[in-house]
């Protein structure tokens, strides 16, 4: 395979491809709500319409709005439109949001001149219109089972650019001046752990992509490995190129099997087209990529514990220093990066960093995807440039509450805080969300109304730590059981002054001893209520049921 | 080979390259209290006990793994690391059931002596109270479960040392309990050589020689026959 | 001045921290000099607790209501509560029961699994005082102002302790000799 082969490719792909594609949904959200009998009914509608040489059904991925699901989208093609072809109807994308199985039929219809009964989704609407799509630009418009469509929209070309075009150090140098950073939460400065590792002297080095996305209500990274698999593959081989490694692993939870099938295929493909494995693109340039399934911990999204899951052992944390980029996988410099990072690569290698560096804030360029859930009219995920405020997010794109205000909103998962709804307008960036007690996150946002009780919130996530802690650690082992029975004390009305005490000293503990992210941060989410909803944990006190003497307690 | 110098709860320091923190302590005399660590085995960082503040980082360094680096500043005694260190302890003794008056390692314990380090004369956390089994299939041995601390000591010298690893962590978070072989009793481990490492290297009364609980004292039964010939025949000697 | 209002209280405990106490042998003497004792298990015959009480050295865990009603009341009348011994301090093995889970599995466990005559649970009420679901440390029922662990804490450690609070001062509790647990 060399560039001349992969544009053969890309341009036979063009050609086979129908003027109409009927995009349907196959990802796991739309799946649970039969999309793919609906995709079972258009193919057959097709054919009874005898549409068959103009009108192709395709299995997509994600398309965002999964909230309302199965979603259905006509797309005329927009680069072998033909007019002969033409639809009357049809003069833009028609988008279908919460298709039936029976009403498949009839959208397939609709391209003949028949009426469907459909509900047509609205794509100006702001959820769409204010996306800014860079991971998932072609989320939900390929399918994700055919590298062929991959490559026709453009797939590794950004990988030969780099092979062969740019030297390692220059990737490097352009994904440092893109201003990335990391995508899992923490925003280390993805262009620095790149270059730690590139300069670890030569010898086995590898890439991981951290795909154990594991928040409460966080889902983004499952889409994007569903959706758009060789952007990740791709966005991986680069960074082998770039630091010096030859072997990759996705490590990836055994919950997303789907996602695991998908990268199956897509790695099984790109090796038969030579995009991965011996000799990429007929270099001298080899880089494999293997599947590790997560067992079901929490804890291995945290990456020295996934890298010892990885190597066969038990997920659990270890200190650091030595960092992954200095003494990883069994012992070797090892570049891990977040699924939505690695998404990232490919867009700002084929377009540069000028571009990437043009989206987002000062501090934080680019894209994040939310997973929206909640309390909120739109459920779904959105990609949104950063410096989006809060409010542009959940009043403008979300639709607010739909009977009702919001309260606060979560972001950060376990890790994170709450974040009240006085505190909306604040911009979407690490360090403003650091700044107000929450945190980027990997992209879980959780909207809460009035209805909620921000003790019970505070409450749900301790006991997510409290059953996720590895127990290798004390604070985190002992602590979060102790400060999820405390705010267990509180919801019952059993707490007194002095338990509420004991909370805040509890948290600063566990946060500033714990050995991982994971207990440390724990703490977070009852931090960020404290702060921001302290009345509530004073109205469940009740009095102490002894009675002391006035002159008794010293001190 | 290199040199480091920093200095420790105000006194200079200076010590070869690739020392850790708490070696470098140790070396000059300064305590820092540790639980997990044990000389000889890998550390693990797990007990958080030997935390140290730097000057200039927020961030709170466990001793036994972090090595030492030119111009560090450290404090090892400060209100909020012993405020932490005793809430650790505290943790502890809240977790398992550790019962002092009824334990062989009693007067032996380096949970106890801790508790007594950092000042710990209760728990201001409620004790959990968990069940938890005692194993004694083995020959020679048993563990109690209820008073371990989970400081993995057992399974690294057995694992790094004796090269037997029979011991292992099962389960996650306060579920975590050590296991023997795949699981199995004690007693029934084929790879155990019977080395009583671990009952060495076991801080608290958890792994202890059978023979020693109070359950199975030893009686002497013979000396209540000597105190009679004492007595009646007045033969002082056994 | 008046003389110290003092007094020793025995809950669940095994009365041994009291034995402990009465190893005090002859300082015991002085020590009556010095305070009243207005209720003690060893040292009074007065059946109420009595108000505007000093010093209580309180033994034992609270295992049942009457543990908790006397606890509740020597914190009511107490300037200085200490807790006094590993039973009261920790629960010690009183709490060995709460391993069991609740207390109704504790009775079926002692008066119905391993009952050889006549199995039946007890249940006296007004007369045998019903059990608590989990025995606990003093201090998790009310604030306790001095801790002495021990089991039992040996004379020379209750002296130490006792001997500051006659002079009005508050005892240092620290090193092996004053918080060493059992």
């Amino acid at each position: 395979m060399d560039l001349a082969n992969l544009i053969d490719v890309a341009t036979a792909e063009q050609m086979r491809q129908k003027p109409l594609r009927v995009n349907c949904c196959t990802s796991t959200g739309c799946r649970a709500a039969r999309s793919l009998e609906v995709m079972q009914n258009l193919e057959a509608a097709v054919e009874a319409e005898g549409l068959t040489d103009r009108v192709e059904v395709v299995g997509v991925g994600c398309m965002g709005f999964c909230g309302l699901g199965p979603l259905v989208q006509v797309e005329p093609s927009a680069t072998l439109y033909d007019e002969s072809h033409r639809s009357t109807a049809l003069v833009e994308d028609l988008f279908y949001e919460g298709v039936k199985p029976a009403e498949a039929t009839s959208i397939i219809g609709a391209l003949n001149g028949g009426v469907t009964t459909a509900l047509k989704g609205d794509l100006q609407h702001p959820f769409f219109a204010r996306q800014k799509k860079v991971v998932r630009e072609y989320s939900g418009r390929i399918d994700p089972e055919r590298i062929e469509e991959y490559i026709a929209v453009g797939g590794y070309r950004a990988l030969y650019k780099a092979l062969f075009e740019m030297t390692p150090e220059e990737v490097v140098a352009e994904i440092t001046k893109s201003g990335l950073r990391g995508r899992g939460g923490g925003g280390y400065p993805t262009g620095l752990k790149w270059a730690t590792v590139a300069k670890m002297p030569a010898g086995q080095k590898y890439v991981i992509c951290n795909g154990d996305e594991g928040d409460p209500g966080a889902f983004m990274d499952r889409s994007v490995l569903e959706s758009d698999p060789h952007l990740i593959l791709e966005g991986m081989a680069i960074a082998g190129y770039a630091v010096g490694a030859n072997h990759g692993f996705i490590y990836v939870r055994a919950e997303y099997p789907l996602a695991i099938q998908r990268l199956q295929k897509a790695i099984q493909q790109a090796k038969k087209y030579g995009l991965l494995g011996t000799q990429i693109f007929d270099s001298h340039w080899d880089f494999k990529i293997d599947i590790r399934i997560g067992a079901g911990a929490f804890v291995c999204g945290e990456e020295t514990a996934l890298i010892q899951s990885v190597e066969g052992g038990r997920g659990n944390p270890r200190p650091r220093p030595p960092y992954p980029a200095q003494s990883g996988l069994w012992q070797c410099p090892t570049l891990i990066n977040n699924v939505e990072t690695f998404g990232n690569i490919t867009p700002i290698v084929r377009n540069g960093s000028d571009w990437y560096a043009g989206i987002g804030t000062e501090k934080s360029k680019g894209t994040k995807i939310f997973a929206l859930t909640g309390k909120i009219r739109n459920n779904g995920l959105i990609e949104v440039p950063m410096g989006i405020t809060l409010r542009e997010i959940v009043e403008e794109m979300g639709g607010g509450v739909p009977d009702g205000t919001v309260k606060a909103v979560q972001t950060g998962g376990p890790s994170g805080g709450c974040i009240p709804a006085t505190l909306l307008d604040t911009p979407v960036a690490y360090d403003s969300l650091v700044e107000i007690g929450s945190m980027m996150g990997s992209g879980g946002m959780v909207v809460m109304d009035e209805s909620t009780s921000m003790v019970e919130v505070a409450h749900f996530y301790m006991e997510f730590c409290r059953e996720e802690s590895c127990g290798k650690c004390i604070p985190c082992r002992a602590g979060t059981v102790q400060l999820h029975e405390l705010l267990t004390r509180f919801l019952k009305k059993q707490a007194t002054k002095a338990d509420l005490e004991k909370l805040e000293s509890l948290c600063q503990m566990v946060k500033e001893t714990s050995l991982c992210g994971l207990g440390m941060s724990a703490p977070n989410p009852v931090l960020s209520t404290l702060r921001y909803f302290h009345e509530e944990y004073e109205a469940l006190l009740q009095a102490p049921i002894y009675a002391v003497p006035a002159y008794a307690v010293p001190d | 080979m290199s040199v480091k110098t920093l200095e420790i709860d105000g006194k200079a320091i200076a010590i070869e390259e690739g020392a850790t923190i708490l070696q470098a302590a140790k070396e000059n005399g300064i305590s820092i209290p540790t639980l997990c660590h044990l000389d000889g085995v890998s550390d693990v960082g797990a007990c958080r006990l030997c935390l140290v503040e730097m000057e200039g980082s927020n961030k709170l360094l466990p001793a036994c793994v972090t090595e030492v680096a030119e111009g560090m500043i450290l404090h090892t005694k400060t209100p909020k690391l012993q405020n932490y260190q005793r809430m650790t302890v505290e943790l502890l003794f809240a977790e398992g059931n550790h019962v002092c008056a009824v334990c062989v390692a009693n007067g032996n314990c380096e949970l106890q002596d801790m508790a007594i380090t950092v000042g710990m004369d209760h728990s201001r956390f409620p004790y959990r109270f968990p069940d938890r089994p005692v194993d004694v299939s083995h020959e020679q041995f048993g563990i109690d479960h209820n008073r371990c601390i989970l400081c993995t000591r057992c399974v690294r010298v057995c694992d790094e040392i004796e090269g037997a690893h029979v011991w292992d962590i099962a389960q996650r978070g306060e579920h975590c309990f050590i296991v023997s072989g795949l699981h199995q009793p004690w007693g029934e481990v084929d790879a155990c050589t019977s080395c009583g490492k671990c009952v060495d290297a076991c801080p608290t009364g958890a792994i202890f020689r059978k023979g020693s609980t109070t359950g199975e004292k030893e009686r002497d039964r013979a000396k209540l026959e000597f105190l009679v010939t004492a007595r009646e025949k007045r033969q002082w000697t056994r | 001045m008046d003389k110290i209002r003092f007094a020793t209280v025995w809950l669940a405990g095994c009365s041994g921290c009291h034995m402990s106490f009465l190893d005090l042998d002859e300082w015991l003497i002085d020590l009556a000099q010095q305070v009243d004792v207005v209720f003690s298990p060893v040292g009074s015959d007065i059946k109420d607790y009595p108000e505007n009480v000093d010093v209580c050295l309180v033994e034992g865990g609270v295992a049942n209501e009457d543990n908790l009603e006397l606890l509740l009341k020597v914190r009511k009348h107490t300037k200085t509560l200490i807790s006094f011994g590993d039973c009261a301090v920790t629960a010690n093995v009183p709490a060995m029961r709460n391993m069991l889970g609740g207390a109704e599995e504790v009775l079926k466990r002692s008066y119905l699994e391993l009952a050889e005559y006549t199995p039946q649970l007890p249940h006296e009420p007004g007369i045998v005082p019903e059990l608590l679901e989990q025995v606990v440390p003093v201090h998790q029922v009310v604030p306790v102002e001095i801790y002495m662990p021990g089991c039992p804490p040996p004379a020379d450690r209750i002296r130490a302790t006792l001997e500051p609070l006659l002079r009005g001062e508050m005892p240092v509790m620290e090193g092996r000799d004053m918080i060493k647990f059992g």
